[in-house]
């Protein structure tokens, strides 16, 4: 497959590449762009950060779990296409005056990032960052940089990134059929890109053993952890049906392919509790590529859009060939590593209804930022004359699935809201869940902390008990 | 002068736009080749077979070795030849190298070594402090003991006692750039080795072993590490011999470098410990005596363990006067990653045994826990710190013995055995002494505590913590304030010494070599900024350069904090000497005496008429005027007995005292760091930018080894948080929202590089106070002392506010 986009101004071919070249790589080694680091080759410490401009805007990207195709028709600036003519971007003389930089290695990573806010104007800099790690300077002077660096002219670069991503989008250029209709039928040659949902479901009905690739936070580690040969793939961003978000007086509807950072700007006006959560959810970089299909596909325990939906009365909405059918969001998880989708099928949309905003989300894990959670608790409660009417309530965490904590609903349900009746129902969360210890907490822990937690949507509710966030110094 | 600005890293314009070259982003030439190892997947045990044909096979694969095929020694322990590069038969931890793949690139080789078949025969593996305790596994022949008075009389007849028991886990390095080497044959089997490492001189040590040349035959060059931390003293040997061996091997250059997940399963990390202590005190909290006992887990091959622990020993009084003391250590052996240097080297953990006590014995009088640790501080020096020159300094005797064997390594912190230097330094003025013997003579803590609790508003803040630990139940806060005194200088002796290369050219520009190593500490330019102050030149004119073993040789490891105090010296001795001549010719020329002739403005002065520098240099070149010199240094006044626990092992002590304060849920555990206040003591500072950096980056580091950064072994002997998705170091959003951070204003009473200290470790042990704020948020839960362990996670949060709720 022939990849075109433009590397810091310049329109590049990366022929014949593997579909599971990873960006970083081919800067490294095959572009002898050495600015971009490899940190951890998994996504989690930003170092190999680049700029990513599409027709949605500009982004910041991990590079390292970022797969050539999905490049096609985008604008890329890495470290190296910063600076204008031998002057310095402001993020970048920002930190050279602001001490921000001490062994440097993470440093590139942070200016694309910087920049990247820079471009967009966003001024919340540490969950902008909470995706860079450095070890060296403990942040302080790196935040200082990035505020000090705000009010600064843009580069004109920005405007040259911009048009080449409007004007070609990449869903005109010629997609390789999905069959991979290349002379030889090696492993590279088999990734298509199909340009709509209905060309991928026809793929999938040929090749149902065809990897799809939405965001590649997931897969992506697959190829550079596991070290996996993907045999057959599909990228989905060319699927523009599938980004959709569409908003109707009853539902909040999510195409399988809309990313993380759409969904947490959705979440704002509909449910803020959702949103706090997802802003925690990855990083700036993760939350870019993810998308929320393939959070709820991969099935994942910990994976923190479902209970949210769940607590949410969502539907998933499935897609085989031409036949579409929908079931209740927690259908879907069947069992640890198994869900409800059967050969060819896949993830089209999930829905959302309307509702009142009832929903609070807490997620708990050891660093508050960018960490997998050791538990997700998601409470959706209806009280109408001070009792319980309706409740739905969800976790992540805490079984082999995404579970609904059907005891503790049961217990609450037609209840008083008052604090003796959640603290008589919250041993009943020792009848939905038995969880596992492992290395990001034990048994015992998630099923206190969890039980906790009815107990703070009540007191937050009841009387407005605050969090550790909203405390200050 | 261009000491004491505020300059930026010397490197600072190319890590932004990311043209600072590190190992892996130095071009390789043509056919250069990968490596990676094949690793041990069971704890320990015996290799019963292991077939390698499909690694063979592998596509890109050219060589794979296993102990059998090395050349010469099989050996890259920095100590004692314990630490085989390639396992052999036997097996001792998940993670050991077992064999090496060369390919012709990374990924085919990372491919490869995941294909071999191997079987082994499992042993029980020892895993735990109980497990090596039980089995009797540990290094040295018993546990070390260190006395001062009779500790178990004067705890045993205090008014009040406590006792208890601390554990704390270890830390992973988490250098952003993981280790990295690469190796370039040359003519006649020589070898240039790029090395991202702390201790060139090591690498050159090993890597000549293991290809059996003498150690001329082998060049190490380290521009700079990504990050160092102490995980790259030891822990980068591997991966030079590695490549050296393959190179020589194949006639390739060889480049090597561990993926995230690899690094963090083979290389060693920060020792865990579990300290348990007894205390005596009066009905003030004024300690009368302190036992302890210390255990820590050191792995599987020694390291540099035994100075680690003996560092813990000598950090267990931190900033305290123990009228009576007895301290043991106990350094176990496990089926573990063999236990490493990190920054603070075991002193952190020594000094958080203690300051568990300050707070275990605050909280059983109920009294302020800042109050308590300053009537325990030893005394005030009221010489401390004083500015001016003081009188010369003598240096102890020559009489380093020979290594007692040659399976010591002499250049290594690991060779503890091998110097044991007799005799406890006088202490003619009367100060009060450490539990190893050394008079507190620059002891400067009370006045920077009051200055600190002043300006952070200590009282003040206690008082509404308490007010509002009142008026909530779910969300609880606390503060604390606690101090640091950390001693300056290697334990062994030997190694407080370094080397400068400092050359001038005709047209006035200076290159500037010494044997430390930049890894993001801002040491060169520290120096750079003394070459240019006794050259009297912009700093534009003095050029950074590659550290180098065929340059200055016989260096110490960048450790122990001592890289601007030992090459800062030694840089200055080099410069003095070269400008010295100069001087002599010039005032020769003008019939001035030598020390009339002064260097400043770019200029030289001799009398009443001035030369530019270059012309300076220009006129002493054509005199025929050496323009090249070397420095040396070594620190003055220490003297050290490891085995009695006496004598002066520190040449000075460095200060720092921190106020933090942080919100606990007792929901779930979860906290936050509010704010941090923080006064650091750098003596006269090179550079306070960079110093302030230091100080800001190693409490975020302590704080983030004592909170959330939490290393997991499975029953198995498996890390189980071997990445960044599973292990967390802090991230931006930790940063205390409110972060002062401020020097303390004052020079260092020892005759040190202008008067400057030194500040690579003592800043992490700042972050005691954020662990020690969070004891004091859980003390607000109920009657009972929270007893809180480390990494204080959410869930150990938790399970500290059920016990002290629950009263027991």
């Amino acid at each position: 497959m022939n990849i075109t986009f433009l590397l810091n101004g310049e329109t590049v071919s990366a022929p014949a590449v593997p579909a599971t070249a990873t960006f970083l790589d081919w800067l490294r080694e095959s572009q002898h762009l050495t600015g971009t680091k490899e940190g951890c080759n998994e996504g989690d410490c930003g170092a190999c950060t680049v700029m990513v401009t599409d027709d949605r805007g500009t982004h910041a990207l991990n590079a390292c779990i970022l797969l050539l195709p999905q490049l096609h028709g985008k604008a890329v600036r890495t470290v190296e296409g910063l600076a204008t003519d031998g002057v310095l971007h402001p993020v970048q003389q920002s930190m050279v005056d602001h001490h921000g930089s001490q062994c440097g290695f993470c440093t590139p990573g942070f200016v694309v990032a910087m920049a990247t806010s820079h471009a967009n104007e966003e001024t919340d800099h540490a969950t902008a960052l909470a995706g860079n790690l450095c070890r060296c300077t403990g942040y302080a002077p790196i935040l200082r940089a990035a505020k000090a660096a705000e009010a600064q002219a843009k580069p004109a670069w920005l405007k040259t990134d911009r048009d080449y991503a409007l004007a070609d989008t990449g869903s005109d250029t010629s997609s390789p059929a999905p069959e991979g209709d290349q002379p030889d039928a090696s492993a590279e040659a088999a990734a298509a890109l199909p340009g709509s949902s209905d060309a991928l479901a026809a793929l999938l009905l040929e090749h149902p053993e065809t990897t799809l690739i939405a965001g590649a936070t997931d897969v992506g580690l697959w190829v550079t952890k596991q070290l996996r040969e993907l045999p057959r793939t599909a990228f989905l961003h060319l699927c523009r049906d599938l980004q959709d978000i569409d908003i109707t007086d009853d539902t909040l509807r999510i195409g399988a392919a809309v990313t993380m950072d759409r969904v947490l700007t959705l979440m704002e006006d509909h449910h803020p509790s959702y949103a706090a959560m997802i802003r925690r959810y990855g990083s700036a970089q993760v939350r870019a590529a993810a998308t929320i299909g393939g959070n709820i596909a991969n099935g994942s325990p910990i994976g923190d859009n479902p209970p949210a939906l769940i607590a949410l009365d969502a539907t998933l909405h499935l897609r085989r060939g031409d036949t579409r059918r929908d079931l209740p969001i927690e259908a879907f998880f069947l069992d640890y590593g198994k869900q409800d989708r059967a050969e060819s099928e896949f993830v089209e949309a999930v829905s959302i209804p309307r509702q009142p905003d009832r929903l609070k989300c807490y997620k708990l894990s050891k660093r508050f930022d960018q960490d997998i959670s050791a538990v997700c608790g998601c409470f959706s409660l209806t009280i109408e004359d001070q009792t319980v009417t309706d409740a739905r309530i969800a976790f992540g965490g805490m079984a082999g699935t995404p579970k609904r904590a059907a005891a503790l609903e049961t217990a609450l349900i037609g209840q008083p809201w008052t604090r003796e009746a959640v603290v008589d129902a919250m041993p009943e969360l020792d009848n939905d869940f038995e969880p596992m210890s492992d290395m990001r907490a034990s048994a015992a822990y998630r099923l206190d902390a969890a039980r906790n937690m009815i107990l703070r949507y009540f007191l937050e509710d009841a009387s407005g008990l605050c969090t550790i966030s909203e405390v200050t110094p | 002068m261009s000491v004491t600005k505020p300059l930026p890293h010397d490197s600072a314009a190319l890590h932004v736009q990311g043209t600072a070259r590190y190992i892996d982003d130095i071009p390789s030439p043509v056919g250069t080749l990968h490596l990676a190892f094949g690793l041990s997947e069971i704890a320990s045990g015996r290799i019963t077979a292991i077939d390698l044909a499909a690694v063979r096979s592998a596509s890109g694969v050219v060589a794979v070795l296993e102990a059998g095929d090395l050349p010469f020694d099989n050996d890259v322990s920095p100590s004692i030849h314990d630490e085989p590069l390639l396992s052999g038969k036997s097996v001792h931890y998940v993670g050991q190298p077992i064999f090496m793949v060369v390919a012709t690139s990374h990924l085919a080789a990372r491919k490869a070594a995941r294909l071999a078949q191997i079987d082994y025969q499992e042993r029980d593996a020892i895993l735990t402090i109980e497990d090596a305790l039980d089995a009797d596994a540990r290094f040295e022949e018993g546990p070390r003991i260190w006395e001062k008075g009779d500790a178990e009389e004067a705890i045993d007849s205090a008014p009040h006692r406590v006792e208890g028991r601390i554990e704390m886990g270890g830390q992973e390095h988490f250098y952003l750039e993981g280790q990295a080497a690469m190796a370039w044959p040359q003519e006649s089997g020589d070898m240039l080795v790029m090395s991202s490492t702390q201790h060139p001189t090591e690498i050159q040590h090993k890597v000549a072993e293991a290809i059996g040349k003498p150690m001329h035959a082998v060049r190490v060059e380290t521009r700079r590490m990504g990050g160092g931390f102490g995980g790259k003293e030891s822990q980068g040997n591997a991966l030079a011999v590695a490549c050296a061996v393959a190179a020589r091997l194949t006639g390739k250059p060889c480049k090597m470098r561990y993926d995230r997940d690899d690094d963090m399963t083979i290389t060693g990390k920060r020792h865990d410990f579990r300290i348990d202590y007894r205390a005596g005190f009066d009905e003030d909290g004024v300690l009368t005596g302190v036992e302890f006992l210390q255990y820590t887990r050191c792995g599987w091959a020694q390291d540099l363990s035994l100075p680690v622990a003996d560092r813990a020993m000598l950090h267990a009084d931190n900033a305290y006067n123990l009228p009576a003391a007895r301290i043991e250590s106990h350094r176990l052996r496990t089926n573990t990653q063999s236990a490493t240097a990190f920054r603070g080297f075991g002193g952190p953990q020594g000094m958080v045994g203690i300051e568990r006590v300050m707070d275990h014995v605050s909280h059983d009088l109920g009294l302020d826990p800042a109050q308590i640790r300053q009537r325990n501080y030893y005394a005030a020096n009221s010489d401390a710190g004083k500015t001016g020159p003081t009188e010369p300094e003598t240096s102890p005797p020559e009489n380093l013995p020979k290594p007692e064997n040659a399976d010591v390594d002499v250049a290594s912190r690991g060779a503890v055995g091998a110097v044991a230097q007799n005799g406890v330094a006088p202490d003619p003025g009367g100060h009060q002494t450490t539990p190893y013997g050394q008079p507190v003579e620059d002891f400067i803590l009370h006045k920077m505590t009051d200055a600190l609790l002043e300006s952070s508003d200590y009282n003040q803040r206690r008082a509404r913590v308490a007010e509002w630990n009142a008026q909530n139940d779910v969300l609880k806060r606390g503060i604390a304030m606690t101090p640091v005194k950390f001693g300056i200088s290697f334990t062994l002796t030997h190694l407080n010494q370094a080397g400068a290369l400092v050359h001038v050219y005709q047209d006035g520009s200076v290159h500037l070599n010494h044997g430390g190593t930049e890894m993001g500490q801002g040491l060169f330019q520290k120096v750079a900024q003394v070459a240019a102050a006794r050259f009297g030149i912009p700093l534009e004119a003095v050029k950074i350069t590659a550290t180098d073993t065929g340059k200055v040789p016989n260096t110490s490891a960048t450790a122990a904090s001592s890289g601007s105090d030992l090459n800062g010296m030694a840089v200055k001795a080099a410069c003095d000497e070269i400008a010295g001549r100069i001087a002599a010719h010039l005032g020769g020329l003008h019939q001035v005496p030598v020390e009339k002739v002064r260097f400043a403005d770019g200029r030289v002065f001799v009398a009443e008429e001035s030369y530019a520098f270059e012309d300076a240099v220009m006129l002493s070149y054509e005199a025929r005027i050496s323009l090249s010199a070397t420095g040396f240094y070594k620190t003055p006044k220490v003297q050290w007995d490891r085995i009695k626990g006496q004598g002066r092992p520190f040449f000075y002590f460095a200060y720092g005292v921190a106020v933090s304060e942080v919100v606990i849920d007792t929901f779930t555990g979860e906290y936050r760091i509010l704010r941090a206040d923080i006064l650091h003591d750098c003596g006269a500072s090179l550079n306070p930018a960079i110093d302030i950096g230091q100080i800001e980056g190693g409490y975020v580091q302590g704080a983030g080894w004592l909170t959330t950064e939490e290393l997991v072994w499975d029953d198995k002997g498996r890390l189980r948080t071997h990445a960044p998705s599973t292990y967390k170091i802090p991230a931006a959003g930790d940063l205390p929202e409110v972060f002062n951070v401020a020097l303390w204003d004052g020079d260092n009473r020892e005759d040190t590089i202008y008067r400057s200290k030194a500040v690579g470790e003592p800043p992490l042990m700042l972050g005691i106070s954020a662990l020690m704020a969070l004891s004091d948020a859980v003390a607000a839960c109920g009657t009972a002392y929270p007893a809180l362990d480390a990494p204080a996670t959410p869930e150990r949060v938790l399970a500290a506010v059920q016990r002290v709720r629950d009263g027991v």
